[in-house]
């Protein structure tokens, strides 16, 4: 039966009108209980992830492969990983309201359709799913005018995103009358076999893909948003939606129209180094931690991007590593953001990360972790993300890509280091408030695979490769 | 195939690690904490020591190529593996790293009141990036170890250096951080070229030529900052004089040796066209390196820097007798970097013990010390001598190879290089002069204690190397010969014929 394919998005929906169900009954407070069936939610889709049999279903428009499933797995830790982080959270800022949960699972699901499209239709109706739930989330602190501002920014942008990737899509199909991945591709074997308005429809899909992974020059929403939304969804924003997107991206630029690589490459790479430019520089004169870590962001999907660039296996492979890596890193690093608080006010300027080694030892290490690993430095996590971007970088002789790359991560290693001195150089001030059990988990857990990623780095390695090759079958 | 019976070198790089742990869990107040922290690094980086003595007495020195060596797949469809081992030219880095450790740690023991566990810790994360780094043979985890010093270094500095310790920090880490990079493309290019990263196959894989020019450039970049070649190596000065004691004697011991060991590893038995292409380079920046950063130092108010500049020069002579490519001037690049290793941090050592007394470096500061010191007067002088490299201690041998290899290059060469010794007397013993002799006038230094039995035993083992090194030199070069011996031959080969230069396309 093919529809068992899509058993975990099923579930996960299931899940999601549930506890919609569930909390529309029960008055009282129910955040707590909603976010364990969620929580419960994405363990159950992630079992069914890794049980369920690879194949193409529901008229070619759903596909489950090795690829499609690292990605769903990823998303899937993400979103857990920002689901544990907002409980504390919400519950400080008044915003503990069941829908939280039930918004991230339908996002969610439509993250993990655009894992398995392998349809343009299918494409556009996942990115929306995801979309809808995110602009809700974003504005989710509705008495807070920032979180409302973001909110709306992001619905703006990100609309305007999506209406130039709907243009592209009816380009692609006008131009070549499917919109069937396989069929595109077999379209599409030479490469001139693409005629203009075809490419246009490329460049088109490019940009709103661009545009969700908040890449530059699409990236004007991204500092905006991540500084108003709550700190949770910010955490959610940075890991699940930017896997799902990029998973978008390397299977539609490499599945229909991988034979198209000159057309594309260029631009790919012209998006690459100015995000990898941009990220570095933009960051060192940010006060504020949520836009550093924006900035800080764009950077990281520049460096994924060079694996995308690349057009090959390898390149994917290295994306893929670069993604597994970012989730874990950037959840981390959120999850130390939210411990940011005093009297029950949560801070956001970097400076109030002063002396952190004095008052809190452990959360100040765990920050410095994953700094260290966001810059690049052996032998954390983050410096293996690079390794193999910059390998395929170099086998595939782009070393312009490659040089420019390893320049800016120095550049870029100024600011994450500059918090790290802040931390363990200057002089403390009044210690934060003590930490929630969720955030310390989340802290440790992250904090240990970034610090001994190094050790198990095969199985990672293993699936992302496996998964790549199916992108190139 | 492992002599010593027991993974020694895996045992050695992460016994270290061990003894964070045990330090990260000790509890109670700041007191005990401080206390079985020190206790417990010391106790581990002697183990550390001990075990490592294993490598001494069981190494083949007679065996050209790598010892002890230790295997487990890593990411095997790569061709990366976790790979161990030594051949003679790492074998005595390794010792010196391990030789130091307990010697920091011994010198800190009072200097470092605030985060002491934090402080041991990092010395010991140190080591094992340390030891890691020299005994790693596969390409991908020296570059792991390689980059990894500089997380404990740069804390090292900014946490418990000078008042202008944040600025040193970031400027240590970005120098280095730079230079790495563009070693990591040069690896990544290797790893494509060769499909492994096995550091024994690349030694046997002949590179193009036309891409050795770029990938010994790329190695140039990292390792000329490491060493430090003139003119990247501003960042040193900085680092040792905001460094405490203990910082600077690692980094003048062990953290420029990488870059001359990445020399001898990497650039020359990997890429030997290349090399002979910019060996030119390389004396140009090393002669200008031993002569400019002399008379630099000469001028210094400030002791540790004027001994940061004599390491410069110092390791200007390393890199000379490195690129003249025959026994005598490798040989001496390695003595005179085992040398340097335990001078400089000695005299490092011995800076730090005034200024633990008087909390000044200034040169001017002091005078007349052999009244009140006289044993520290002695210390001071027996690593002054050996610095300038007087016969009979350990900084003779090293500079006369060189100069005897360099003379096989060039005159001129020669010459230059060897005026870094007459400028090196010129300016320790300016020191000296300055800081022990003269008349006692300052009220303070009046009351000040000469050497406890603490600093003693940091000292004595020192000085028992410095002058075995200078009387016995054989006991030390036994071990490198015949590696140094195959590399020369491999080089000469690999340079010589030029019907096999093209066949190499």
């Amino acid at each position: 039966m093919h529809w068992v394919l899509a058993l975990p998005e099923i579930v996960l929906s299931l899940v999601a009108m549930a506890i919609l169900i569930f909390g529309v009954l029960r008055q009282d407070d129910s955040f707590f209980l909603s976010s364990m069936f969620a929580l419960g939610g994405f363990l159950l889709a992630a079992l069914l992830v890794l049980t369920t049999e690879y194949g193409i279903g529901y008229h070619g428009q759903f596909v489950a492969d090795a690829f499609s499933s690292l990605v769903k797995i990823l998303i899937l830790a993400g979103a857990a990983l920002s689901l544990i982080l907002s409980l504390d959270y919400n519950r400080h800022n008044q915003i503990a309201r069941f829908e939280f949960p039930v918004l991230m699972l339908l996002s969610v699901v439509g993250m993990l359709v655009m894992a398995s499209a392998s349809n343009l239709m299918t494409l556009y109706l996942g990115l929306e799913l995801q979309s809808l739930g995110l602009y809700v989330l974003a504005a989710f602190a509705r008495d807070d005018l920032r979180s409302s501002e973001a909110g709306l920014k992001y619905f703006v942008l990100s609309a305007l995103a999506s209406g130039l990737l709907l243009y592209g899509v009816s380009l692609v199909y006008g131009f070549s009358g499917t919109m069937d991945f396989a069929a595109l591709a077999r379209t599409l074997t030479m490469p001139q076999s693409a005629s203009p308005g075809l490419i246009v429809g490329i460049v088109f899909v490019l940009v709103g893909l661009a545009f969700k992974i908040s890449a530059v020059p699409f990236h004007m929403w991204t500092p905006d948003v991540y500084e108003g939304a709550p700190t949770p969804v910010t955490a959610f924003f940075s890991t699940a939606p930017k896997v799902a997107a990029f998973a978008l991206l390397l299977r539609t630029m490499a599945t229909p129209f991988g034979h198209q690589l000159i057309a594309w490459q260029t631009l790919i790479i012209i998006v690459s180094i100015a995000s990898m430019i941009l990220g570095a520089l933009a960051a060192i004169g940010q006060t504020n931690i949520k836009r550093l870590m924006a900035y800080s962001s764009i950077g990281h999907m520049g460096y994924a991007l060079i694996g995308l660039a690349v057009g090959t296996p390898e390149g994917v492979r290295g994306v893929l590593i670069y993604l597994i890596v970012y989730v874990f890193m950037s959840a981390g690093t959120f999850a130390c953001i939210i411990a940011m608080q005093r009297r029950g006010r949560p801070l956001e300027l970097i400076t109030d990360l002063n002396g952190l080694s004095a008052t809190d030892p452990a959360l100040a290490l765990a920050m410095a972790i994953f700094m260290f690993s966001m810059a690049g430095v052996p032998p954390l996590a983050g410096f293996f993300g690079k390794l193999y971007v910059f390998l395929a970088a170099v086998q595939g002789g782009l070393w312009t890509l490659a040089v420019i790359g390893v320049l800016t991560s120095v550049v870029g290693s100024y600011y994450y280091l500059r918090i790290v001195k802040l931390m363990y150089f200057d002089a403390p001030e009044a210690p934060f408030d003590p930490r929630p059990t969720s955030l310390s988990f989340v802290a440790a857990a992250t904090g240990l695979f970034t610090a001994f990623f190094f050790v198990f780095p095969a199985p990672f390695v293993g699936a992302a490769q496996a998964a790549a090759k199916v992108l190139f079958g | 195939m492992n002599a010593a019976g027991f993974p020694v070198l895996s045992l050695i790089t992460w016994l270290p690690l061990v003894g964070c742990l045990i330090i990260m869990s000790v509890r109670g107040d700041e007191a005990t904490v401080a206390s079985n922290a020190r206790w417990t690094a010391l106790w581990t980086s002697l183990i550390v020591l001990v075990l490592s003595l294993v490598l001494w007495v069981k190494f083949d020195p007679g065996e050209p190529g790598f010892q002890f060596i230790e295997e487990v797949p890593w990411l095997p469809e790569y061709g990366v593996g976790y790979k161990m081992g030594v051949d003679g030219i790492s074998v005595m880095f390794v010792l010196l790293a391990t030789l130091l450790t307990p010697i920091c740690v011994l010198a800190s023991w009072d200097s470092v009141t605030r985060f002491v566990r934090e402080y041991m810790m990092t010395f010991l994360l140190l080591e094992t990036m340390m030891v890691g780094m020299f005994s790693a043979l596969d390409f991908v985890v020296f570059y792991v170890f390689f980059e990894g010093v500089l997380i404990p270094m740069f804390v090292i500095i900014g946490v418990w250096g000078g008042p202008r310790r944040v600025y040193s920090a970031f400027k240590f880490f970005l120098y280095t951080f730079t230079g790495s990079v563009l070693m990591l493309l040069a690896l990544l290019a290797m790893w494509f070229q060769a499909g492994t990263t096995d550091i024994p196959t690349l030694l046997r894989t002949p590179m193009p030529v036309g891409m050795q020019n770029w990938l010994f450039l790329a190695f140039l970049a990292s390792f000329a900052v490491k060493v430090p070649m003139w003119p990247v190596h501003t960042w040193l000065p900085d680092a040792h004089v905001e460094a405490p004691t203990a910082g600077s004697v690692i980094l003048a011991g062990v953290l420029l040796k990488m870059g001359g060991y990445g020399f001898l590893r990497f650039s020359v038995p990997m890429l030997p066209q290349a090399s002979a292409h910019f060996a030119p380079l390389i004396y140009t920046l090393s002669v200008v390196a031993v002569i400019y950063t002399s008379l630099v130092a000469l001028a210094q108010e400030d002791m540790k820097k004027l001994i940061a500049y004599s390491s410069v020069a110092h390791m200007g002579v390393v890199t000379i007798g490195i690129f003249t490519f025959n026994v005598q001037g490798i040989q001496g690049a390695m003595f005179q970097m085992l040398s340097h290793g335990i001078v400089s941090a000695a005299l490092f050592l011995v800076v730090g013990v005034i200024y633990d007394r008087m909390h000044t470096r200034e040169i001017a500061r002091y005078g007349g010390l052999a009244d009140r010191m006289p044993l520290y007067a002695m210390t001071f002088m027996i690593f002054t001598l050996a610095s300038c490299g007087l016969p009979g201690t350990s900084g003779f041998v090293g500079e006369f190879l060189v100069i005897v290899g360099s003379l096989q290059v060039n005159f001129w060469l020669a010459l230059l290089g060897a005026t870094g010794m007459i400028l090196g007397v010129v300016y320790m013993l300016y020191l000296y002069r300055r800081v022990i002799f003269g008349r006692l006038t300052k009220p303070d230094l009046q009351s000040i204690l000469d050497l406890s039995p603490r600093e003693i035993a940091i000292f004595v083992p020192l000085i028992l190397i410095t002058l075995w090194m200078g009387i016995s030199p054989t006991s030390f070069s036994n071990f490198w010969e015949a590696s140094v011996a195959s590399m020369v031959q491999q080089h000469t080969a690999a340079v010589t014929p030029p019907a096999k230069l093209a066949g190499a396309h």
